[in-house]
């Protein structure tokens, strides 16, 4: 039922498709990529495509091309583990607001609120500026950021299935809320929570390349797609190949993401179409 | 016969921001062991707050005030919430009104039965399906196997109402709330529904209270009747005695406000009564009998203070100051 309408759905499956390729790019990189990511070929810096270097070398004479295919192991490593962190806190805290509702529900969405109030990237460049440039802290930088997002769509799915019958016969059947919130809230909201993070995925990508970009991000000189665009942006007019691929790896990720999500919108959401 | 269940003096009021609603004010009844009553009254009269009250479940912002309810002697409003989750679903559960949105859309019939199973006994889960597949079967539920194995939109809506049914009764309580089980049905599904209840809880023991404005279900299927009105009983008596011989101007006003096929075409076509007035607002009652404004029989003392309880016959009581 849900992959025969998914399979119908055409831009839908484009954007798998693309997140299936970028998934196993990032899985079989040590096969694929053609040099060393970090090996430095001074005879060879800011060397054109060719044959030898697919995308080009960089200014200290790194494969572009293996950069980028590691890239997208970092990239989406980074993406996926703050968009699950956002998901787990998001749940948590939605779940909570809307089931409690009253004081609890004002207090912690009025939070949540002053949370999203700030610009997104500003309050990420904030926490990694607090935190230091790691790895572990871009994850939760990212993973912070977007937490209002979730817990707004938990909240608002909690709030309406807790007044349905079967949440008060479950009740009446002598249920602990605990239960109640796991066996018969949490499944119910499951489709919207899935096309919020697959939505999300694509905005964190570019979170990530941003503070990446910014010198924020997963430190130098393990490649992601948004250091190795930072390294770059001063050779544009000379190397236009130096931004032009990573640049490419990262739109069509996004780009996937996106198609996905929307087609997982038009699947899952019955009121859609 | 013992009394299974017996409320005293029952008082829910909703605190809303214009005032306090009485929902439930004052109502006392009693249930026999295996005894099926009916509960009747227009909407918003306080039936379904009394059954919900009775579970401790009534929702926000409203609240038991006072009075007792007592199951097999042991007082529900005394004990801790944990002890009252034990007792729903186990000793007392309850039957909703909508079943297109009774059972949970997320998962089989069948896990919803073995989980309400396994909340109240330790039993293999193995166990706890064969006990659910007898009880779909004991809900003649045909191909019982198969449905076991299906998700609610698979099921029309009579089959949803008797799975309620059979995981309202998988363990065996003693007493059943069924709040307006069958309204959302059609006429002979609703038959057979009550048929396949009725047989059950015989077999079973359980004692219902069959919440319900439909006068039809409570001649056909109870024993005693209890007519409710702006939260407080009016009248109750056994089914006879409250159809044949109504002594409360509201209870008769409601029997005469029920078609009886044929009744045009016996000579005058006379229009259909009806109580005149709408229930008043349960936050602004009138002073006295909350019913003297629409009633055809009210006499001074009626708008001053609130009648006594009279005792008609056995079994029969009304409050109306027409019989002190």
């Amino acid at each position: 039922m849900f992959w025969q309408r998914m399979l119908s759905h055409k831009v839908g499956i484009i954007g798998l498709g693309l997140i299936v390729a970028i998934l196993l790019v990032a899985l079989l990189a040590p096969w694929i990529a053609t040099h060393d990511p970090l090996k430095v070929d001074v005879a060879n810096r800011e060397a054109q495509p060719s044959a030898k270097y697919f995308f080009g070398t960089d200014d200290f004479g790194r494969d572009i091309f293996s950069r980028v295919i590691y890239g997208t192991r970092i990239s989406l490593y980074i993406s996926c583990l703050s968009v699950l962190v956002a998901t787990l806190f998001g749940v948590i805290i939605g779940g909570i607001s809307g089931y409690y509702s009253g004081v609890t529900d004002n207090v912690i969405m009025r939070f949540m609120d002053a949370v999203m109030a700030f610009p997104a990237i500003l309050l990420a460049i904030g926490i990694m500026a607090v935190l230091g440039p790691h790895m572990i802290n871009v994850v939760l930088a990212l993973g912070f950021i977007y937490i209002p997002r979730f817990a707004r769509i938990v909240r608002g799915s909690v709030l309406s299935l807790k007044e349905k019958e079967f949440v008060e016969a479950s009740r009446a059947m002598g249920n602990s809320d605990w239960v109640i919130i796991m066996r018969h809230i949490l499944p119910n909201c499951m489709a919207p929570l899935i096309i919020q993070a697959t939505v999300s995925l694509a905005y964190a990508i570019l979170a990530e390349a941003t503070l990446s970009f910014l010198g924020l991000g997963s430190p130098p000189p393990a490649p992601s797609w948004g250091n190795i665009l930072s390294d770059a942006r001063n050779f544009m007019l000379d190397s236009p190949w130096m931004t032009f691929f990573p640049g490419v790896a990262m739109t069509l990720a996004v780009v996937g993401f996106n198609m996905f999500g929307d087609g997982l919108r038009d699947v899952l959401d019955p009121r859609m179409k | 016969m013992g009394k299974v269940l017996t409320l005293h003096d029952l008082k829910t009021f909703f605190y809303t921001r214009e005032g306090v609603a009485k929902a439930v004010n004052g109502v006392s009844l009693f249930l026999n062991k295996g005894e099926l009553i009916g509960l009747v009254g227009e909407s918003g009269c306080g039936k379904s707050v009394t059954g919900l009250s009775i579970l401790r479940l009534v929702p926000f912002p409203g609240k038991i005030v006072s009075g007792k309810i007592l199951l097999d002697g042991q007082d529900l409003l005394k004990l801790p919430l944990d002890r009252m989750r034990q007792i729903r679903g186990a000793q007392m559960s309850m039957i909703f009104q909508e079943p297109m949105i009774s059972l949970n859309p997320a998962f089989t019939v069948g896990d919803q039965l073995v989980e309400a199973l396994r909340v109240h006994r330790e039993i293999t889960k193995a166990e706890a399906r064969d006990r659910a597949v007898e009880m779909l079967r004991m809900v003649e539920i045909p191909e019982a196997e198969r449905r076991f194995k299906e998700y609610p939109h698979q099921l029309s809506g009579g089959m949803r109402q008797r799975v309620m049914i059979a995981e309202a009764l998988l363990l065996r309580p003693k007493v059943l709330l069924a709040d307006e089980p069958t309204t959302a049905l059609d006429v002979t599904i609703q038959a057979q529904v009550l048929d396949i209840l009725y047989k059950l809880t015989q077999e079973i023991g359980t004692a219902i209270i069959l919440v319900t404005h439909n006068l039809g279900l409570v001649a056909e299927w109870t024993r005693r009747v209890v007519v409710m009105y702006t939260g407080k009983i009016a009248e109750e008596g056994r089914v006879k005695q409250i159809f044949e011989d109504a002594r409360h101007p509201y209870t008769q006003g409601l029997l005469r406000a029920v078609p009886l096929p044929g009744q045009s075409r016996r000579g005058q076509s006379q229009a259909l009564y009806e109580i005149k007035g709408i229930v008043p607002n349960l936050l602004q009652l009138p002073p006295g009998c909350s019913f003297h404004p629409r009633c055809p029989e009210k006499k001074e003392v009626c708008s001053r203070e609130e009648p006594p309880r009279v005792t008609v016959e056995e079994e029969h009581h009304v409050s109306c100051w027409l019989y002190s």
